[in-house]
């Protein structure tokens, strides 16, 4: 039993629901240096690699094999072997040493050799490397989008909103796998709805997966797992041969294709073979290089939560990043399943791909909440958006992501809602309703839809695919609807797999469209003043967030109130009644600003300061003070005027002060500087304790809140409203005297609310 | 070898080389085409001549195993799906002996002058029965 309360409220804190586990190398369940791992070693002979990182050629399993024939520069290998690893180390974060002289080593190199390389680095070094090594210049994300009903115009509204929000690749999957080609279509539809566009896949089993993308249902693909033992693989149903041949059958279509791997798969399938992640995932990303392929999404993907679980999870897993693109590999750098329960621990992560940049920094961003993300993804989802935008804006960094606003979104969701329910009507399928519709705008998630009919879209989805229906069809049956700008954007995309440009290493698609791939946009980092750079249109759609305010705005009273409750009569004398206790307010205060930082009007703030003076029988006395927008100064030149010697300073933003004629200026009898603390019934007894200081009496210093947000939350209105005061200083006028008016009626009522709280405290 | 660079994207740059399997060029090809009927899924591919020009690119930018993907793919443009996946299929752990592969390497070879494929169809099954 914890009996302490810290003890306790730690333990409940987030980051204690995740597992965390001590190395065990034998199981694999270690990111590097297990001591099963082989050492560094290469014997070349005749052009052909005979030994590889301590195994003769007879020892070779598959994937050795695989490595040695097609992801190894035999040519320059036993030079490039024979170099100090720390040596090759500092090259990786070398500015002077360019990314195409390191691809040309690294392509050299055997797995071991490179994990030992990469050991080197630390976290911000590996950080530094993969800012210069990621192959494409410009850096974006990929969104998934599922919904547990899997309903279609849910679907299409938040593909449409993804594209919206700068998401350049989206990702769909099924729960039942025959909803795979409505789920398609939908984000098909979705993807082209709005301003950009975006290439679309869903990730389902390889032939249907083939198959969707021949009908030109989706238009790249995710799903070629490797692994980085031979036992994982087999388990897998596959060959490094048999991915390989598969990715060649979707080029042939002109398909873009990347593959999938990350560190912790195979210890999670039992084929670790004591074998550090690292090095097996080093394995992996040399059978994807050998294959031919343009890319890879790793950094773990689903299995994320057991490397995390393991000390350096999360370096290990921007190493196997890093890796990646030290291959010439595009990179979709993970982020996507659920890697922690505490958002300090998700946000820390995340800043390893975010800062340096990656192809696609997300193999997932949940654009829906996250109990709709059929992947098990959601690590940041729908509700993390806005905190995304504003650490791109914090940090300058192009995150891929565009803050939208509220009244875009709905439009982009409303049409791409209509728009899917146009093609499903066309094309004879279930018929979306106008309430799907209507729900799917607004829903938080599916919870809000309507259901469907499952049998009958089961049923329908079945014939779609059996009937050859395909992406031509989708783009019929939206012309013909009406939405010929949908149907456009769709034959554009469709019309790329005639060029191919997107077979290229890390392609994107911007509108146009436009293909942006490692070829046009190639990375040239090499230190400051190179590599991407956000230009001045993206850095304002970056940093103009939908909720900025423009300062000058606040507190700016765009017609002064006519009504005014204080008047000047001339300019203020000391005076000698010691009964008399000033108020002294700022030279803003009811002209140019007229209520307080909480918006309390100055009318009544002065009204309850003198309700309070005056309970203590005690007679106030207002003056202006011009000199300064201080608030301890005009307190002290308050008291300098006062007859009793004591004062209320009074700045217009609601900061006060009592103070006394024989203190210094910064000195005082009591200080309220959180002015949103203050609200009237505290400015009464702010009154009254003036009051009683002026008669000598004790005083009991006003209670004061401690709010630590106060600050935070205000500093921006305080800066604005103590520059308005500041703006209204006139150096060399003396202090006014002032005559006040108020409205008796409000008076009356906070006199019986007085009255009634004070019988109270006599209690 | 520059030059070929300076061409991508093909789609932006170059597309007057670029054409349908069944012969249509990528200028005719819109929504009006689709809507009349003209134009099939069928259409919508890449040719095994600009899966070539695509290699190059990949060639001189340094990525061979890309080019030599992007080859063996070109072989596959006339290759009907089902003799792809049964392909695929023989490949996957288990599913072929050696002659199996050989038959299908031969197949690959004269039938369909693919002989990259033919040749990595046999580095397979030297791997899977050293």
């Amino acid at each position: 039993m914890v009996k302490s309360k810290r003890l306790k409220s730690r333990a409940d804190r987030a980051i204690n629901k995740d597992s965390f586990i001590e190395e065990w190398p034998e199981t694999g369940l270690i990111l590097f240096n297990s001591p099963f791992d082989p050492k560094p070693q290469i014997k070349v002979s005749q052009g052909r690699i005979c030994e590889l990182d301590g195994k003769s050629e007879i020892e070779f399993d598959l994937i050795d094999r695989f490595i040695a024939n097609y992801a190894i520069n035999v040519s320059q290998a036993e030079t490039y072997m024979a170099l100090n690893s720390t040596t090759l180390a500092r090259m990786l974060v070398d500015i002077a040493v360019p990314r195409k002289q390191l691809i040309s080593i690294f392509s050299s190199l055997t797995p071991a050799k490179i994990v030992q390389v990469i050991n080197k680095l630390n976290t911000i070094e590996m950080m530094m490397a993969l800012q210069k090594m990621r192959a494409r210049k410009t850096p974006s994300n990929q969104a998934h989008v599922t919904n547990k009903k899997e309903n279609p115009a849910l679907l299409a509204a938040d593909a449409a909103e993804a594209v919206e929000r700068g998401f350049s690749e989206l990702e769909t999957t099924v729960g039942v796998s025959r909803y795979a080609p409505f789920n398609a279509i939908a984000l098909l539809v979705g993807s082209q709805t709005g301003r950009g566009t975006a290439l679309t896949q869903c990730a389902v089993e390889e032939a249907l997966s083939l198959q969707l993308a021949l009908q030109g249902l989706t238009t790249y693909a995710e799903t070629l797992s490797v692994y980085g033992t031979e036992q994982a693989f087999h388990d897998g149903d596959d060959t490094p041969w048999s991915k390989t041949f598969l990715a060649s059958a979707y080029a042939s279509r002109g398909i873009k294709v990347r593959f999938t791997s990350g560190t912790g798969s195979e210890a999670l399938m039992g084929h670790a073979e004591s074998k550090s992640m690292v090095y097996l995932e080093t394995r992996c990303l040399m059978a994807i290089k050998g294959a031919g392929s343009q890319g890879v999404q790793n950094g773990s993907i689903s299995c994320i939560a057991l490397p995390e679980s393991l000390p350096g999870g999360v370096r290990g897993v921007l190493a196997e990043n890093l890796i990646a693109t030290l291959f010439d590999l595009e990179l979709a750098s993970g982020n996507d399943a659920m890697a922690s329960h505490s958002s300090i621990r998700k946000s820390a992560k995340l800043m390893l791909q975010f800062l340096p940049g990656t192809d696609y920094i997300f193999s997932g961003y949940s654009v829906m909440p996250r109990e709709d993300n059929l992947f098990g993804g959601g690590n940041f989802d729908a509700s993390d958006f806005d905190d995304y935008n504003v650490l791109q804006r914090d940090m300058q960094v192009d995150g891929g992501l565009r803050p939208v606003s509220s009244t875009t979104i709905l439009q982009v969701r409303e049409k791409a809602a209509h728009a899917i329910q146009a093609v499903f009507r066309q094309l004879k399928l279930p018929p979306i309703t106008n309430s799907e519709v209507e729900a799917a705008i607004q829903a938080g998630s599916s919870e809000d839809m309507p259901d469907r009919n499952v049998v009958a879209d089961l049923d329908a989805a079945n014939r779609f695919l059996k009937h050859g229906k395909n992406g031509l069809d989708v783009i019929r049956a939206l012309a013909q609807e009406g939405f010929s700008d949908i149907a456009k954007k769709i034959l554009a995309i469709q019309k790329l797999r005639m060029s191919g440009d997107h077979l290229q290493t890390s392609s994107m698609v911007l509108p146009g469209p436009k293909v942006l791939s490692a070829v046009n946009d190639p990375n040239d980092y090499q230190g400051p003043g190179t590599g991407y750079k956000l230009n001045s249109e993206r850095w304002k759609e970056i940093s103009s967030l939908p909720q900025a305010e423009d300062p000058r705005e606040i507190g700016f009273l765009s017609s002064p109130k006519s009504d005014n409750f204080i008047r000047e009569i001339g300019e203020a004398k000391n005076s000698k009644d010691s009964q008399e206790v000033v108020i002294a307010i700022g030279p803003a205060f009811g002209c140019s600003l007229n209520s307080t930082i909480l918006g309390t009007p100055h009318h009544d703030v002065l009204q309850v300061l003198i309700h309070g003076i005056r309970m203590e029988g005690m007679k106030p006395r207002i003056v202006k003070v011009y000199e300064t927008s201080d608030c301890g100064f005009i307190g002290h030149l308050g008291a300098q005027l006062s007859g009793s010697g004591v004062s209320i300073g009074l700045q217009s933003k609601g900061t006060t002060v009592i103070h006394q004629r024989d203190l210094q200026p910064l000195n005082n009898l009591e200080l309220f500087p959180q002015a949103p603390n203050l609200d009237l019934d505290s400015y009464r007894i702010i009154g009254r304790n003036a009051a009683k200081y002026a008669k000598g009496q004790p005083v009991l210093p006003v209670p004061t809140k401690i709010d630590n947000m106060a600050r935070l939350k205000y500093i921006v209105k305080t800066t604005i409203l103590h520059l308005r005061e500041t703006e209204q200083v006139v150096k060399n006028r003396k202090a006014q005297e002032l005559k006040w008016t108020f409205s008796n009626k409000s008076f009356e009522i906070k006199k019986t609310e007085t009255t009634r709280k004070e019988k109270r405290s006599d209690l | 070898m520059n030059k070929i660079i300076n061409n991508y994207p093909l789609s932006e740059k170059k597309s007057d080389v670029l054409k349908t399997p069944s012969g249509l060029s990528w200028k005719e090809i819109n929504l009006e085409l689709v809507l009349e009927g003209k134009v099939e899924m069928e259409d919508l591919r890449i040719t095994a001549e600009a899966l070539e020009i695509q290699a190059q690119i990949a060639e001189t930018s340094n990525r061979h195993q890309l080019a030599e993907n992007l080859r063996r793919s070109a072989e596959l443009v006339k290759i009907p799906e089902t003799k792809i996946l049964q392909i695929y299929q023989a490949l996957r752990p288990g599913r072929s002996n050696q002659d199996e592969l050989e038959t299908l390497a031969k197949e690959m070879e004269n039938k369909h002058g693919a002989k990259r494929c033919a040749k990595f169809l046999r580095e397979a099954s030297k791997a899977y029965f050293p």
